[in-house]
């Protein structure tokens, strides 16, 4: 079972735990807020899941920590390791592969002189192929952050990118 | 937005943003049909839908009607919706679209749903790269909280009904029905053995019905406008009612395209401005990367669920990929092929390795390995895969891949020989299936 939050360890921020309670009556079980605890925990981490992050959330569902572990490496969009400020994911499935996503990856590399997974050296970017994010009629597309970009190329993806703070 | 239907149904909202709201949707003639469920018995509103010939638009085609039927009566046992929108096939954006769109158009047809079937708590489960859409569904929610049209007592009825969001993590396996309910209920999306399916033991082991979001919005027409006027249209009385084809890859205008189920191929491409940059049909997949690939000489097919079934094809979530006469087969099918592999969720030995090895042999043909030996051996694993896994994620991938491999095998070998660095006969790099 968890343990009690070691000293100077975090656990969720008030406000992510204020909306856990909201949420729970809509629930007939504590683990259905597994992957609503996960999202709120990673937004209040910077963008990925730290093990306090995954304790935290074990904690406050009263889950085995293994259990939240072994969810958070089940989906793609949570990150066991740091990522950057913004998070760039480009669909490369097969509608943007054919409507060129292999040119939204190189530019994405020559632009911010990474590798795909990598994070930039100021912490800024990170970015990686994705699967397809279902706005194939605007291909090729890419996700930063929680928003979707639409129609790019070479310019429309550099001067999204150097519009990130 | 782009969506080019002459008489709109499930599309007649697009573009006005007024019709996010309780108001502005009633403005357009919405809720009528929810009020008009309400004044009737549960049954018979299941009745219609099953006279409607309503078949499920998540990917099987299930009979809507016959589905509901399945939940028990008893009015003790808590039942729930759980509404698919985790649209997460390759090739499928239509139910984005529709939420982002018409957001009352799906609360109207959850809410008949469950006054049908008895369900008071209806779960939308979004996948979690839709945060829009989530968001303009979650506003919309909470209108019809505030106007009576959800809560307490639905238009006054007395029938209580709680709706909500529900999002996902980024996995495409949840949207396989009960890899979504073991999602939902906090655990990894590893789908269930079945039976028992959802109908008797769904989410938290409760009865529950599980309906894609395009399925759901055709429910106030069919409620509002009769079984009778649903089943006019479409080809037969098996393939009937208004379909969004999600059209993307090599054609001028790629889009939601709402046409009767069982239009031609063809047709479909004319009202797409046919392909792009004036160039010839090499292939198409009809419906999603799961669906068998079918070549230029299928283009007068039906694209209803029974027609591209007897074309060795199917409908499933009616996503059309239009590759044009330059496209690389090679490059398609291993795309396919890693697709599936990062996708497994590595439950079933012949899905988790067989779509490992699908994507490595295909991997190593663009690194110039590969002979008749290796297409055969794709042939082969695709073979193994199919029917021997537990959901029909691996028979997917059997079909994915396969039939481009079988269909342009020559082609395919073709572009692995021209792949081939000068000088090696058969060079051998070390390679990695990617994740
Ligand atoms: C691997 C896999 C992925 C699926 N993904 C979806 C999906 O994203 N959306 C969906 O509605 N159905 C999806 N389905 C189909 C569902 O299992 C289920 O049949 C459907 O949601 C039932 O709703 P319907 O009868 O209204 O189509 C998927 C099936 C499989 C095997
Ligand atoms: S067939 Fe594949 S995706 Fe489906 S349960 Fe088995 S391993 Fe998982
Ligand atoms: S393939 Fe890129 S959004 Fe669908």
């Amino acid at each position: 079972m968890s343990e009690p939050v070691a000293e100077g360890r975090r656990g969720l921020p008030p406000e992510a735990r204020e909306e856990l309670h909201r949420l729970r009556p809509l629930y007939p079980t504590a683990r259905a807020l597994t992957l609503p605890a996960l999202h709120l925990a990673q937004r209040a981490w910077g963008g990925w899941l730290p093990e306090e992050a995954i304790l935290a959330v074990a904690e406050e569902l009263q889950l085995p920590a293994a259990e939240v572990y072994g969810v958070v490496t089940f989906y793609d969009l949570f990150h066991e390791q740091p990522v950057g400020r913004h998070r760039i994911r480009v669909c490369t499935n097969v509608p943007c592969m054919l409507r060129g996503s292999a040119e939204v990856m190189a530019t994405l590399g020559e632009l911010l002189g990474v590798e795909e997974g990598e994070v930039t050296a100021d912490g800024r970017c990170s970015f990686v192929h994705f699967e397809c994010l279902g706005a194939c009629e605007h291909a090729p597309m890419m996700m930063v952050d929680d928003t979707y970009h639409y129609d790019l190329d070479r310019e429309t993806v550099r001067s999204i990118v150097e519009g990130l703070e | 937005m782009k969506a080019y239907a002459e008489d709109p149904v499930l599309l007649r909202n697009l573009g006005k943003p007024e019709v996010r709201t309780v108001a502005g949707y009633r403005a357009a003639g919405g809720y009528r049909a929810l009020e008009q469920a309400l004044r009737m018995q549960p049954d018979e509103v299941i009745e219609a839908v099953k006279a409607s010939g309503l078949r499920g638009r998540g990917g099987a085609g299930f009979p809507t009607g016959m589905k509901w039927g399945f939940v028990p009566k008893d009015a003790e046992v808590q039942k729930y919706l759980v509404v698919n929108a985790d649209e997460s096939e390759p090739g499928t954006f239509k139910d984005r679209v529709l939420m982002e769109h018409d957001p009352h158009q799906l609360i109207e047809g959850s809410a008949i749903c469950c006054w049908a079937v008895g369900a008071t708590v209806c779960y939308i489960y979004v996948r979690g790269e839709y945060v829009a859409p989530a968001d303009i569904v979650e506003e919309a929610i909470g209108d019809a909280y505030r106007e009576g049209v959800l809560g307490e007592s639905v238009l006054g009825s007395g029938f209580r009904l709680d709706m909500l969001v529900h999002r996902g993590a980024g996995a495409y396996i949840c949207g396989e029905e009960t890899g979504l309910l073991e999602s939902l209920e906090g655990k990894r999306g590893q789908p269930r053995v079945k039976p028992p399916f959802p109908a008797l033991v769904g989410a938290f082991g409760k009865p529950t019905v599980i309906n894609n979001v395009e399925t759901l919005a055709c429910v106030p027409h069919i409620i509002e406008r009769g079984a009778e006027w649903f089943k006019g249209i479409g080809t037969d009385e098996r393939n009937t009612g208004p379909k969004l084809y999600a059209v993307s890859g090599h054609v001028e205008r790629p889009g939601t395209y709402e046409l009767p189920i069982g239009v031609t191929f063809q047709e479909l491409l004319d009202a797409c401005g046919g392909v792009w940059q004036g160039r010839d049909l090499k292939a198409f997949i009809p419906g999603g990367a799961s669906a068998p690939v079918l070549t230029a000489a299928d283009r007068d097919v039906r694209m209803d669920f029974d027609s591209l079934a007897k074309a060795g094809s199917m409908l499933g979530s009616a996503a059309v990929m239009v590759l044009d006469e330059t496209t690389s087969m090679l490059q398609v099918a291993k795309r396919v092929a890693k697709f599936f592999n990062h996708e497994s969720c590595g439950q079933c030995t012949p899905c988790r390795e067989g779509t490992h090895w699908l994507e490595l042999i295909l991997q190593q043909g663009t690194h110039g390995i590969g002979s008749h030996r290796e297409m055969d051996l794709v042939g082969a694993v695709c073979k193994q895969i199919g029917g021997n896994s537990l959901c029909a994620l691996g028979d997917a991938a059997a079909m994915g891949v396969g039939p481009i491999v079988a269909k342009f095998r020559d082609e395919i070998l073709a572009e692995i020989a021209a792949a081939r660095p000068a000088g090696h006969a058969s060079p051998l790099p070390v390679l990695q299936a990617s994740h």
